[in-house]
């Protein structure tokens, strides 16, 4: 779990995250364009792809290959082990 | 000193031919042959005195392994401007075009990429007026 935890605790992954979230399956190319647009990241090329490396060790994303062009996909299994230990509503005794 | 030239790396030149004048439209200006290829000269129907997209051979093993790593991480070789992305993506999926990233709002710009068969993405970019 440490690493899950280490993973969304960087602010440039909870942002990849969230581009992810909102539309699924990009390549490097545009996750770039959408960070540096939208969130003003200023990250190099080679830190969101290290950024995309800790996400997939952490099983948050998933790389696919489609002709010779990477995609990556959002994988919120994870993060149910989150809600699961402390859930959002108190379990009654 | 003019900018005159476009030039894109293509792994066959009839197939590129093909693909950059059906599916993009653009026209033929010069087809010399040089050696076993061919000196191939496009230019745009709304530009014909322009800028000419030369296709050329990608046989060179750095020009290939260059093309591989781009193409990898989705990037580019080089952009064409048009008025309207969204209406070209449409059209351009219609004909069979590969998109690897749809129209997408950034800044004051609207881009997709697509893929040009001969081994590059090749981004449409439209820079939208406030």
């Amino acid at each position: 779990m440490d690493e899950l935890y280490r993973a969304i605790a960087d602010p440039t992954r909870r942002a990849i995250l969230d581009e992810l979230v909102h539309r699924d399956g990009q390549s490097l190319f545009e996750l770039c364009g959408r960070l540096i647009m939208k969130h003003d990241i200023s990250s190099t090329r080679q830190a969101i792809s290290q950024h995309l490396e800790v996400l997939e060790a952490a099983g948050l994303v998933r790389a696919t290959r489609e002709g010779r062009c990477k995609f990556h996909w959002y994988n919120g299994e994870p993060l149910r082990a989150i809600t699961k230990r402390w859930p959002a509503k108190k379990r009654s005794r | 000193m003019r900018i005159n030239l476009c030039s894109v790396p293509v792994d066959d030149q009839e197939k590129a031919l093909q693909f950059y004048t059906e599916k993009l439209g653009f026209k033929k200006k010069t087809d010399i042959p040089v050696g076993k290829h061919r000196w191939l000269t496009l230019v745009s129907p709304e530009d014909a005195e322009g800028t000419e997209l030369v296709l050329e051979p990608d046989e060179h093993a750095a020009v290939q392994t260059f093309k591989t790593a781009l193409v990898e991480d989705g990037i580019p070789f080089t952009s064409f401007a048009v008025d309207d992305v969204r209406a070209e993506h449409k059209r351009l999926e219609a004909l069979g075009v590969r998109f690897t990233q749809p129209p997408v709002e950034l800044g004051t710009w609207i881009a997709a990429v697509f893929d040009d068969t001969c081994g590059n993405l090749i981004q449409i970019a439209q820079e939208v007026s406030s």
